[in-house]
């Protein structure tokens, strides 16, 4: 993910540079909302935006007055978006060959889905209903571990 | 604040996965922090790039690569500890635009200096990036329409101040209206307050007044 479009030499610079972003900011990871491979993406994508991108990727602040909070959680509910590793494997390894690769073009390799669609040489439509039917599922697995966690 | 019309779950993951344009990441952006379900939404779209890391066939780096990145470790643990402090402007007045909007707009509403976008509406543009996609937010006086128009690609709407009315349909703050190439609208502000919205094209629109059409080349919209 981090060699798009660099040699060797830059892409080692860039995992370094990630690896030093993960031991700075660990004191800003909350195990309750998110698992350490989706923080861990989110650090490198960030870092591949300011190394490849000319243009910026927007965010929003969330200590920002202006910000809407998030609803308090409901009483009944014991743990709340625990993203539990194996229920995500499980769901995901559902998916084709074919829908793996048009999320990983997208995840990895910073391709807008039009790109996509041509590097690959289908319609957009199969591109955005991939992508749909990946994140279909990866909701159901997240949604499923909320309440009491096992069923 | 009830939102209703959320952006469509393409451009969230895209979002997510870090490869949208400057000027739909800064509607999404803007639009998340006035709506908790979809930045939850985010968070889910981007635990599908944690489960690729987790799949992920190991790289081989060079030798010396763990020593180096404990030593840059090393001088990051020297580094004098900074409080991530509230960005709160002083006063407790909350601002009417959110962030990131409120940056690349230059300050909140009052703060703001429009320019004339026909004879009732106006605009000031704020993102103009790579292949014609644009964000500009938009100034329509109540009870005002904005001149009926269709549209080459995408246009995305995202209320900010007041509402519109978009034949039956109800946009309020928060809301976002997404058009594309078969739609031609007509928005209506809604009376009683001034409308403001964040738009988003990625082509000209197609105007259907004559008017519209003359000064469209000008106004760049």
């Amino acid at each position: 993910m981090l060699r798009l479009g660099s040699d060797d030499a830059a892409a080692e610079e860039l995992v370094q540079e990630a690896f030093v972003n993960v031991w700075r900011k660990a004191g800003q990871f909350d195990p309750s909302r998110a698992a350490a491979s989706t923080w861990v993406f989110t650090i490198a994508r960030n870092l591949r935006i300011d190394a490849f991108r000319k243009e910026a990727r927007p965010e929003l602040d969330p200590n920002d007055p202006a910000l809407v909070p998030d609803p308090p959680p409901r009483a009944d509910a014991v743990v709340e978006q625990k993203q539990d590793a194996d229920r995500v494997q499980n769901a995901m390894a559902g998916l084709s060959e074919d829908q793996r690769e048009v999320i990983r073009l997208s995840f990895f390799e910073d391709r807008t889905h039009t790109e996509i669609a041509d590097h690959l040489g289908i319609p957009l439509g199969t591109v955005k209903s991939r992508i749909r039917l990946a994140f279909g599922r990866m909701k159901e697995s997240l949604d499923d571990t909320q309440g009491d966690g096992e069923t | 604040m009830n939102i209703t019309h959320h952006p469509h779950d393409d451009l969230l993951v895209a979002y997510a996965a870090g490869d949208l344009a400057e000027a739909w990441s800064l509607l999404v952006a803007t639009h998340a922090a006035l709506c908790p379900s979809c930045r939850a939404e985010i968070g889910k779209a981007e635990a599908m790039g944690g489960w690729l890391i987790d799949e992920a066939v190991p790289v081989t780096v060079s030798e010396g690569a763990l020593a180096q990145t404990l030593t840059r470790v090393a001088e990051v643990d020297r580094e004098p500890r900074r409080e991530t402090a509230g960005s709160s402007p002083a006063g407790s007045v909350r601002p009417v635009l959110p962030e990131p909007l409120r940056s690349y707009a230059g300050g909140d509403l009052d703060a703001l200096s429009w320019r004339k976008l026909g004879r009732k509406v106006s605009h000031i543009p704020l993102v103009s990036g790579a292949n014609g996609t644009t964000a500009r937010l938009l100034r329509i006086p109540a009870g005002e329409a904005v001149p009926e128009h269709g549209h080459n690609g995408t246009e995305l709407t995202l209320v900010l101040a007041g509402s519109f009315c978009d034949g039956s349909t109800r946009f309020a703050r928060g809301d976002v209206e997404t058009a594309d190439d078969e739609v031609v609208h007509q928005p209506v502000a809604e009376p009683g307050e001034t409308c403001i919205c964040l738009a988003v094209t990625d082509a000209p629109l197609r105007f259907r007044g004559w008017v519209a059409r003359l000064v469209q080349p000008f106004v760049g919209i």
